[in-house]
């Protein structure tokens, strides 16, 4: 079982529930659960989406985009059905926090689908979850049948009107499924491979009908800001980045851990203070502060808030909330290796860029951290990295591209030290298997 | 399918996919998690189970691998009882992933997408499992164990070695 960890600045409301037996439906009612799927559908679509909208709730997965706008983009009048689609496909390398609400806390995923399909006048939700997360997806079964048979989900729901289903379903293993319309691809029992916008899911998505995508943690965060009111809820969180996120903070710290935390929350203090410092006391080298694809940081460059805005300000991505922490023992040259060579297997072949780009860093480094680089090949990686920028269906070729460019640019000089048969002064892993 | 139709599956698992093609608006959304649970059971996507997976759907064989061939968990080989599966991505390989993975190789004789002579182990190298925060990890099929270290390997494969032969169930 996952461990649970605590911190006094901590703001719990996302993980309020936590290790409280949440996944036990008649517990989850007790501590106030489905009471604010109950009040949206007595106030409305048109509520619920303003509500959203100045909530500031944008989408944990890491694009960061407006849930209440995106909702808002779905036409009210279709011939098509409409459908809402939780992506639990959580695979970004430093990221685990879904897995501990599908865990802890399977209703509030159900409740937060309830209230989008109300938002956007579908009548069937779908939970994808990735196969790897077999236990979680019982778990998640086990809490939609329940809701089932309370009359929370079906015909009627809540004695309403309303009708409302949800579905389960598991993934086989694929990152790039993770993203929005590879996922609509798998869920149609394809490939999952991307397909191209426009059209957006919000016109044209699952099933060819109007869709609307968003990650599990969005969606289990939307009971929270209807209970709270929007209001409040943005209060917590900083300008246009409303609320709290569940940061997930891994790698070299003393207390790695899930801790949910106000948006904007400096990301100097989460390090040193709130995961403990660097293990065994030793210096900071670097931090990734979103997930394997999004650029690294400098102990120089963390004293920032960790918000959309502020993150992207200082060159980087708030993305999916994964900080990596790298202690000063750590070779750079085989951490971008190790974060290529995920998205080398990764890629879906789809786009000739990031196939081709991710095999030929993957290729360089390997042969670069094996002592038999040239000092051109420094060039030549971060020349097909910019190559792969912008030039893909689905943003995994930027995804790989960009860590690596920030990679060779700040670290240069360690990448120079490997250059002409010297060992790597850190790493024992000099060959990688191939996987 | 009907209930006269051969299958190969065991008659839970056969009621558990007739089940399945019903739940989706689109009975091909059944197509995948359809391959996974066959291969819970049968140990891999074997040329008899695609073909029965082919009628289920009602597409063709080619169609079924065309897609199957894409997950990185559907295999077309028997892998061992107990799959074990080492997570080396960042988080892990940051605590020790790669010492842990190696551990598996010396204890069990074998390498990436090995199996063991008497088929109850198998490993791999895996890609991220989403349990960065409790790194390094593992699975052996679908159950976690995280916060490992080199020298807890022997005991995880020795409980495991006892569900093999019968003994006791793991604890």
């Amino acid at each position: 079982m996952p461990r649970l960890v605590s911190h006094p600045d901590e703001v719990k409301i996302v993980s309020s529930r936590f290790g409280k037996g949440a996944a036990n439906i008649d517990r989850y009612v007790e501590l106030g659960g489905y009471a604010s799927a109950r009040k949206c559908i007595e106030q409305g679509p048109d509520w619920i989406i303003n509500e959203m909208k100045a909530a500031n709730l944008r989408g944990r997965g890491g694009a960061g985009f407006s849930a209440g706008m995106k909702w808002s983009f779905v036409p009210k009048q279709s011939a098509k059905p409409k459908y809402v689609l939780v992506n639990g496909d959580e695979s970004e390398p430093g990221t685990c926090k879904d897995h501990l609400i599908f865990l802890h806390d399977p209703h509030a995923v159900i409740e937060g689908t309830i209230i989008a399909g109300l938002a956007i006048g579908a009548k069937t939700g779908f939970i994808y979850l990735r196969g790897e997360y077999r236990y979680l997806l019982e778990i998640m079964e086990k809490a939609v049948a329940d809701a089932y048979a309370k009359g929370f989900l079906g015909k009627n729901i809540f004695g309403s009107e309303n009708e409302f289903q949800v579905i389960t379903q598991t993934g086989a293993g694929a990152y790039e499924v993770g993203e929005e319309s590879a996922l609509m691809e798998s869920l149609e029992g394809k490939r999952g491979v991307p397909r191209i916008k426009p059209p957006f899911p919000a016109v044209v998505g699952l099933y060819g009908g109007p869709t609307i995508i968003n990650n599990a943690e969005t969606i289990a965060t939307v009971p929270h800001v209807i209970e709270m009111g929007a209001e409040a809820y943005a209060a917590v969180g900083t300008v246009r980045n409303g609320g709290t996120r569940l940061f997930g903070i891994s790698g070299h710290v003393e207390r790695p851990g899930v801790y949910e935390l106000p948006m904007g929350y400096n990301l100097k203090k989460m390090v040193y203070e709130v995961a403990g410092g660097v293990r065994g006391g030793r210096k900071l080298k670097a931090v990734v502060p979103g997930g394997s694809s999004t650029p690294v940081l400098l102990p120089e460059e963390i004293d920032i808030g960790m918000d959309f805005d502020q993150v992207g300000k200082a060159g980087s991505m708030l993305g999916s909330g994964g900080v990596v922490v790298l202690d000063d023992q750590t070779c750079i040259v085989e951490f971008a290796l190790r974060t290529i060579s995920f998205y080398q297997h990764e890629s879906c072949g789809w786009c000739i860029p990031c196939r081709e780009g991710t095999d030929w860093i993957k290729k360089s480094l390997t042969r670069f951290h094996a002592g038999f680089g040239e000092a051109k090949d420094i060039d030549n990686i971060q020349y097909l990295a910019e190559n792969m920028l912008g030039r893909t269906f689905c943003p995994l070729g930027d995804a790989a591209a960009m860590p690596t460019l920030a990679f060779v640019k700040k670290f240069r000089k360690e990448f120079e030290d490997h250059l002409n048969g010297k060992p790597c002064p850190f790493a024992k892993h000099v060959e990688l298997a191939v996987i | 399918m009907s209930p006269e139709t051969m299958t190969l599956f065991s008659p839970r698992l056969a009621a558990r996919l007739d089940a399945l093609v019903q739940k989706y608006p689109v009975k091909r959304s059944a197509l995948i998690p359809m391959l996974l649970y066959a291969q819970d059971e049968v140990g891999y996507l074997s040329d008899a189970v695609i073909s029965e997976v082919a009628e289920r759907i009602g597409i063709t064989e080619l169609d079924v691998r065309n897609v199957a061939t894409y997950y990185s968990m559907l295999r077309f080989k028997p892998a061992g009882k107990f799959n074990i599966q080492v997570c080396t991505n960042i988080s892990c390989m940051l605590r020790g992933g790669y010492e842990v993975y190696e551990r598996f190789q010396e204890e069990l004789g074998i390498g990436h997408k090995g199996v063991t002579a008497d088929g109850v182990f198998s490993l791999e190298e895996v890609e991220c499992i989403g349990a960065c925060c409790w790194a390094p990890a593992i699975q052996v099929n679908y159950d976690f164990h995280d916060e490992l270290k080199p020298e807890l390997v022997r005991g995880i494969l020795d409980g495991y070695r006892f569900q093999a032969e019968g003994k006791a169930p793991h604890a």
